[in-house]
């Protein structure tokens, strides 16, 4: 492995502006990692070696003439999650119905991260869209966990955490509808973060629950996400979602990492029952060592967390039945059946069937029976008022605490195939992620040991736009770990190169 | 809680615009009602009877802009990611019966 590819983004930045390392060798070492062990680990659906290189060459172009200024994160590499819009570049959310679609235009978060020197290398692999916990629901197969490549990465968003375990960007984008960042996150021994709702533009996002979904950072470090999540944040006027408001000091308290004083509360609802051992055990040293390190410990009740899986589960594939009606074969991606005798209609659900794997058309007939006439109150309906009391536990628990922890996922990662035919136990996987996602507040989930040799992750929860607690509590307890171990968890990572 | 028939999947699939077959009708029947008997289970939350719905995770207002003339994305970009396109428009298959 070269140096390179093991620096942080911060690192990463800091010598391409000091001129020790250029832009372009960074992207090539970066490239060459990912041709010698993508076919492993299969974290990208499309690499744009070109692009990246020639965007590179930009970045030392301005690095040479003085008088550009060039941004905190000019030069480093990311992989960016299929889900994300780029312009000229191949978009499918990992599904067959947006095969070969090159888009005309660029996400928000897109052109705001080429704007800052960020060179993306790729699109990574995805449950389609991001309908999924393993990433076993992309149409292109499988991504395969670092840790073990028998394993799954998490998902929606396995692509995206398992680029940065497998050192193939130190930078990557997710987007969290109900754990998409978190889980995978949690499952490679990565950091992830979910920013409050609003707080990351939407726009060019390919839909699936839009009261839900958000795009966020993912790395291999706190501080790294931090950069990552100040770049990417902020007003949109294009996404009426978006909060106009100052973007909370990440960065700053990344850096800060300090918990001192600060009241941290255990959710008891997130634990127990359906828990690892190990995960649990993980979770309580981590609790622990933020008491040593000066924080307040107590237990909390959210009482109504309980019924968030179900609450989403109806919510999520109501909403994605709706988003998902645009891939109507009339203005991109697949068209099947047109054969000059089947009408618009049938065209339309023969490509529809043909194009949508089965955990999507699942959603979409869960969705449409939840809406349905003489079932929405008891479904739909009763669904939203039970995201109404999950965001009133949230209040109540903020009056009492400054953020909440709890397991990031409830297991570790599992083989590939073992869940595949039980739809139950995949939705399972987010029972711990979904509640930030029904109320909105900003939620990470960075590694804390290994259990059976495989990652824990815990996760951070935070009030609405009070994302910089989460790096603090991040930062802090990042720092005090890698002192324990003597290095970063990912230094642990099997060898992948053949 | 009704049990799911085929024929109420198919009923779905039609308003979902999704040409399923016989096998996905009868496998997605059975998964339904997996997945419903799951989900019900927020039937049990009393408490919500007098409570508002949340619609949206963050409260906002509807946003209004200038009405200006600004540049779009370019007609002929927009159109070659399509599956067919005939002068300019999108080309699609026929809407109308032959004898309407």
């Amino acid at each position: 492995m070269s140096d390179i590819i093991g620096m942080t983004a911060a690192q990463t930045a800091e010598a391409i502006a000091a001129k020790r390392i250029s832009a372009v060798e960074v992207a090539q070492a970066h490239l060459d990692r990912i041709a010698a062990v993508d076919g492993a680990v299969h974290a990208f659906l499309h690499v744009d070696a070109e692009g990246a290189l020639a965007q590179a060459s930009r970045v030392d172009a301005a690095v040479a003439d003085r008088d550009t200024p060039i941004g905190p994160l000019a030069g480093v590499p990311l992989a960016m999650k299929d889900v994300v819009v780029t312009k000229g570049v191949p978009t499918t959310a990992g599904s067959r119905i947006l095969e070969g679609w090159v888009p005309p235009y660029d996400a928000t978060i897109s052109a705001r991260l080429k704007a800052a020197g960020v060179v993306m290398l790729g699109k990574t692999n995805m449950d389609e869209f991001a309908m999924g916990s393993s990433t076993e629901h992309s149409a292109y197969g499988p991504t395969h966990n670092p840790w073990d490549l028998t394993r799954i990465p998490g998902g929606s968003g396995g692509g995206s955490a398992a680029a940065l375990a497998a050192f193939q960007a130190p930078l990557a984008v997710g987007t969290d509808t109900g754990g998409s960042i978190r889980q995978p996150a949690s499952v490679t021994g990565t950091v992830g973060v979910k920013p409050t709702y609003g707080g990351v533009s939407r726009y060019g996002l390919v839909a699936f629950s839009s009261s839900l979904d958000q795009a966020g950072p993912c790395a291999r470090t706190v501080l790294d996400a931090a950069l990552l999540h100040e770049a990417m944040a902020g007003h949109d006027p294009r996404d009426s979602t978006s909060i106009d408001a100052p973007v909370p000091p990440v960065v700053a308290a990344a850096r800060q990492a300090d918990v001192t004083g600060l009241r941290i509360g255990v959710v008891r609802e997130l634990s127990g029952e359906g828990y690892e051992t190990g995960v649990q055990e993980r979770f309580d040293e981590a609790v622990e060592l933020l008491q040593e390190l000066g924080a307040t410990v107590s237990e909390v009740s959210c009482p109504h967390f309980g019924y968030a899986l179900p609450a989403y589960y109806l919510i999520a594939p109501s909403e994605a039945s709706s988003n998902l009606a645009r891939f109507d074969s009339v203005r991109y991606g697949l068209r099947v059946g047109d054969d000059g005798v089947n009408s618009l209609e049938q065209v339309m659900s023969i490509t529809r069937a043909a194009g949508f794997g089965p955990e999507v058309k699942r959603r979409i007939i869960l969705g449409t029976y939840a809406l349905s006439s003489g079932y929405y109150d008891a479904y739909y309906g009763q669904a939203q008022k039970v995201r109404t009391l999950i965001t009133r536990d949230f209040q109540a628990a903020f009056a009492q605490v400054d953020v909440l922890v709890s397991p990031a996922s409830p297991g570790v990662a599992f083989p590939i195939g073992a869940k595949l035919d039980d739809p139950l136990a995949m939705y399972r996987q987010d029972l711990a992620t979904i509640p930030s996602n029904l109320y909105g507040g900003p939620a990470m989930s960075l590694p804390v040991g290994l259990s059976e040799g495989l990652p824990v992750g815990l996760q951070v929860m935070a009030p609405t736009m009070r994302d910089e607690l989460l790096y603090r509590v991040g930062g802090a307890l990042e720092a005090a770990l890698v002192d324990r171990w003597g290095h970063p968890l990912l230094d642990s990572v099997p060898e992948l190169e053949v | 809680m009704p049990e799911i028939t085929r024929e109420q999947v198919a009923h779905l699939a039609r308003l979902s615009r999704l040409a399923l077959d016989d096998a996905e009708l009868d496998g997605l029947a059975a998964q339904l009602d997996v997945i419903l008997g799951a989900v019900a289970q927020i039937s049990q939350v009393t408490d919500a009877a007098d409570v508002p719905p949340t619609t949206h995770a963050v409260p906002v207002e509807n946003v209004t802009r200038p009405d200006l003339v600004v540049a779009s994305l370019d007609r002929d970009a927009v159109l070659a990611g399509a599956p067919a396109a005939e002068e300019g428009r999108f080309r699609v298959p026929r809407i109308l019966e032959e004898d309407a």
